[in-house]
């Protein structure tokens, strides 16, 4: 029987939560409170929760740590891209509103907006991971026997 | 030099200051992902690198003549007009500083292919250049941004990269380890300084605009407690990242531990970008007219100077460790730099200004061939130095002409910025200054001249039976470093391009706070 049957179940039930509220954070981020920087961190504290319950090995297979390099690098892609993209559409760099220069709501600014700040959470969240990483792979887990 | 304008598109030159920023960020982002197990990847990440610090200079050449020819080049970060978006200003005073940070960066690119071979484990080449793209992308962005907040994040993107540029020496000597480390507390705190200054700043003004601060500033005056606060802040922040004498100590360890090219980079540039900081915010952000500032400027700021020059010189010569010697009169040349600050008269600041150009040329020079002895000889103490002069005629030859000009020595560009240095100061009446730059050049000569001496004028080592045979270090790592020494020498015989350069940008430091807000630019 796992000692930690308890914490196992819960977390089990609460991390496909934290990381859809990681992405409410993100989408909701042009109305209300909230943004990339807020969504990638509680999307990277899911997978954290997951590594600190179920043991580092099991989150580096859930989550390879060469992903969170490329996704680190990714998100500033996603983010200087967008300014490449307006470059390319004639604007200044990172205006926006070329992307959609007709709209009378400014849907350009939307648009932009909502990549630039996928890039910072995809930058964000594989960062916060990289340090944990860093820092947890440094010691051993605790066998069960240990607790 | 405008031909240089003529050749580059004109999308690149209205695009150019946000252009300049980007294009290393992005290509260290590319860089990174480049698999660091194929051994391939190191020489695509160099020609990367080499590639992306051309056309910066290009386009860098492109902005200088544009600014010499229609005066500042402004720049509206996504199309939103300063004050209320992020504005890009260069102008006569950041204009050579950009130049002067992409040139360097294209020799030093050069240098680094054999260097980073030898002093870099395999797996961490390509990071290893990513993180030098990133630290030129902020030196670069800090330069050329006018919005004061902006600065702050450059400045940390590029001290961050720095740290970890500075700690990868540590496969050469773990000591990097420790003065990466150091460094990055004392840099901490400097960037502390500077934000919470800026903070202030803020405060008092409600904008982060650096021409709308100096707009409000007027208004307000000299009198408010909030903006003293905040010019003392920023001083001090800006004087720990620009090794201002008794807040330079992280200077020395992190230049003789990092690995050369990082050095040669560094001691060129980083410490310039951020004098360049305080002269952009000590003369055209806050009024140098204020009583406090002058004072400031005339009391402490000279001072420091004075001091710097003296004891940076002093234990300069008692060092053993090479780079150490280098590093230790950096600290004293940015003595100079802020002596001839200090006066804040024409005369004074064209000096300070010229003899940060010229010193960069002559200390990266000094540098790169203090790498090359390393990469050939695994050289690193004075004593060591012996008979390089016949293993190693051509680099010692380019390191003995870099050397004369940190002395100073007539037909050398040191001699035009001390002497324009001296005639500043007679001109305020400032003798013992005229003194103290004599008595430093004195000490120039012991601490350059214990060096040239041990390799001239020493026999070379034994090896068994044998002295050790010429090996001239490999031509890539020569040509940056001969540029380097053959410009310290040309710009000594023709100073007038630099001069020039310096006269423009003290123009534009006498000219006080720059007030109007830039108007629509950028592809509109």
């Amino acid at each position: 029987m796992n000692p930690h049957v308890i914490l196992r179940v819960v977390a089990k039930m609460l991390i496909p939560l934290i990381a859809l509220f990681a992405f409410y954070v993100q989408f909701h981020g042009d109305f209300g409170p909230g943004g990339g920087f807020q969504a990638g961190v509680i999307f990277a504290s899911s997978i954290i929760l997951y590594a600190l319950i179920f043991g580092m090995a099991a989150a580096k297979k859930a989550m390879p740590p060469s992903w969170v390099r490329i996704g680190m690098s990714l998100g500033v892609l996603l983010y200087g891209g967008t300014g490449v993209a307006t470059w390319l559409l004639g604007g200044n760099f990172l205006d926006y509103t070329r992307f959609a220069p007709e709209s009378t709501h400014a849907a350009g600014q939307h648009w932009g907006i909502f990549s630039v700040e996928l890039g910072v959470l995809c930058t964000v969240a594989c960062a916060m991971l990289a340090i944990f990483y860093a820092f947890g792979s440094r010691v051993q887990d605790l066998s069960d026997e240990d607790w | 030099m405008s031909s240089i304008s003529h050749i580059l598109p004109s999308w690149v030159l209205t695009h150019g200051p946000a252009l300049l920023v980007v294009l290393p960020l992005l290509m260290a982002v590319l860089v990174a992902l480049l698999p660091s197990k194929n051994t391939g990847a190191e020489k695509i990440a160099w020609m990367a690198v080499l590639s992306t610090a051309i056309i910066c200079a290009f386009i860098a050449f492109g902005i200088l003549g544009q600014v010499v020819s229609h005066g500042p080049v402004k720049y509206a970060m996504g199309g939103w007009e300063p004050p209320i978006g992020i504005g890009y200003y260069i102008d006569a005073l950041s204009a050579p500083i950009l130049l002067l940070i992409t040139l360097i960066a294209v020799l030093c690119t050069l240098y680094a292919l054999p260097s980073v071979v030898a002093e870099i484990e395999p797996k961490k080449r390509s990071p290893f250049y990513a993180a030098f793209l990133v630290s030129f992308a902020g030196l670069l962005g800090m330069v050329a941004t006018g919005d004061a907040f902006n600065v702050f994040v450059f400045l940390e993107v590029s001290s961050l990269s720095t740290y970890v540029l500075v700690a990868m020496g540590a496969s050469r000597d773990r000591r990097a380890l420790t003065s990466a480390y150091k460094y990055l507390m004392m840099g901490s705190i400097g960037a502390t300084f500077f934000v919470i200054g800026i903070g202030f700043l803020y405060m008092q003004t409600g904008t982060l605009n650096m021409m709308d601060i100096a707009r409000i500033l007027q208004d307000v005056g000299p009198d408010s407690r909030v903006v003293k606060l905040a010019f003392v802040f920023i001083v001090v922040g800006l004087g720990l990242k620009l090794a201002m004498f008794p807040l330079h100590t992280w200077l020395p360890g992190a230049y003789a531990y990092a690995p050369s090219f990082v050095t040669a980079f560094l001691a060129a540039t980083a410490t310039k970008a951020a004098l360049y900081l305080l002269l952009r915010f000590g003369f055209t952000v806050f009024d140098p007219s204020w009583t406090f500032i002058s004072k400031f400027f005339m009391y402490l700021l000279a001072g420091a100077g004075i001091l710097g020059m003296l004891i940076a010189s002093l234990q300069a010569i008692f060092q053993n460790d090479i780079r150490r010697v280098l590093a230790f009169s950096s600290v004293a040349q940015v003595g100079y730099m802020l002596l001839g600050i200090g006066m804040t008269t024409t005369l004074g600041l064209t000096a300070g200004y010229l003899h940060m150009l010229n010193h960069a040329m002559m200390k990266g020079a000094l540098f790169l061939a203090v790498g090359a002895f390393w990469y050939r000889f695994g050289i690193t103490q004075v004593s060591d130095m012996r008979g390089l002069g016949k293993t190693m005629p051509l680099t010692m030859a380019g390191f003995t002409i870099a050397g004369l000009s940190l002395i100073g020595v007539p037909g050398t560009a040191g001699f035009v910025s001390k002497l324009a240095l001296v005639r500043a100061a007679a001109e305020n009446g400032w003798w013992w200054a005229v003194g103290v730059i004599v008595v430093t050049s004195i000490l120039a000569i012991i601490y350059i001249g214990r060096l040239i001496e041990q390799a001239y004028f020493q026999p070379a080592p034994k090896q068994g039976a044998a002295t050790v045979a010429k090996n001239e270090a490999p031509m890539i790592m020569l040509i940056p470093l001969w540029i380097l020494a053959l410009s310290a020498l040309v710009f000594g015989i023709d100073a007038e391009w630099t001069t020039g350069l310096a006269e423009a940008a003290a123009h534009v430091l006498e000219g006080g706070p720059i007030l109007n807000t830039p108007p629509l630019s950028g592809g509109h």
